[in-house]
């Protein structure tokens, strides 16, 4: 064993770098306080007391962009508000991830028409598409405990191939 | 005698032959105009019979039939609690009317939104443009002749063409 079992005792991890900076990445997530329609009701549920997000780390939503992680498209998106949303995702600093939540914005869900953008991914790169009309808010920390996995597994130490 | 009659009767002689035709059903009076008199027909609505609420303003399409479009007005008095319809029916080709934002300043946005779904448009409008969808939109989406759909359905049989052709953001 030799190091970390002299070192633990006095209080000494070791890790490698890429862990160390994914760990951190994954636990002390804030997402942007933004919700566009009926999934964002299960997203409020899902901060809220009984289904808590913040023993995941996500304590507090953001307001500013500049501020936040995580853009989780909450609802449909149409078309006037298209470019909106892209604009408040390039305002967010990297590292970022993009959680489509619900149908709407993962393929244009029930709707088939003028309004509606069929899914937020012609707007802006997603990470993980949580289905359901909305899904339950059990459902939501799925898709952020997936992308939680996905960071773990990551390799940012890395040049970008 | 209801307020509304009386409304209609003192619409009749204002306007003689601006005024088409009376509908009443269960309840419901429409008062069908000439398109040039709809601006002294508010008018009178508002300062001299009490109608002073425009509770709604549409419009129908009526395709492929002739006049094609027929513009709904919904007037409401506060004082006699009863509701007036009003009704211009317009030709596709000549769609357009007076606005009544002089006289309802509600009718602004009311009528933005006929323009931007119908193509109506409106002549002495403060600020005649697009108000649902995005400003330089092509097209008169609540049309008849609009096509309903947006994309091919995307099922397994044809799961790769389309994934082959959907637009993704890259970055």
């Amino acid at each position: 064993m030799g190091i970390e079992q002299k070192l633990g005792n006095m209080g000494v991890v070791t890790t490698t770098l890429e862990k160390a900076i994914n760990w951190s990445r994954t636990r002390a997530m804030w997402p942007l306080l933004s919700g566009l329609a009926c999934c964002a009701i299960e997203m409020m549920a899902a901060q809220a007391a009984d289904y808590d997000m913040s023993r995941f780390g996500m304590e507090l939503m953001r307001a500013s962009p500049r501020q936040a992680d995580l853009l989780i498209v909450a609802g449909r998106v149409t078309r006037k508000m298209a470019p909106v949303l892209r604009r408040l995702y390039d305002q967010m600093a990297e590292p970022k991830w993009v959680i489509a939540m619900g149908d709407c914005c993962s393929c244009g869900g029930v709707f088939n028409n003028y309004a509606i953008v069929p899914g937020v991914d012609e707007v802006m790169p997603v990470d993980v598409y949580v289905a359901g009309c909305p899904p339950r808010p059990e459902g939501l920390i799925h898709g952020i405990l997936t992308l939680h996995e996905r960071i773990m597994a990551d390799k940012p130490t890395r040049a970008a191939a | 005698m209801s307020h509304v009659d009386t409304a209609v009767a003192s619409l009749k002689s204002a306007l003689g032959p601006g005024l088409s035709s009376v509908e009443a059903f269960r309840g419901q009076t429409t008062a069908v105009l000439e398109a040039s008199s709809i601006l002294p027909a508010c008018r009178t609505l508002r300062d001299q019979l009490e109608f002073d609420l425009l509770a709604a303003l549409t419009a129908v399409d009526y395709w492929p039939q002739e006049p094609r479009f027929g513009v709904v007005y919904q007037l409401y008095s506060l004082a006699h609690r009863q509701l007036l319809g009003l009704k211009v029916l317009l030709e596709g080709q000549q769609a357009e009317l007076p606005s009544i934002t002089a006289v309802y300043p509600n009718a602004n946005w009311h009528e933005r939104e006929v323009f931007d779904m119908f193509g109506v448009k409106f002549t002495g409008h403060p600020d005649l443009r697009r108000i649902l969808m995005p400003f330089e939109w092509e097209g008169h989406p609540l049309r008849k002749d609009y096509p309903l759909g947006y994309e091919e359905v995307q099922f397994s049989f044809n799961f790769d063409e389309i994934e082959r052709r959907k637009k993704y953001a890259k970055e």
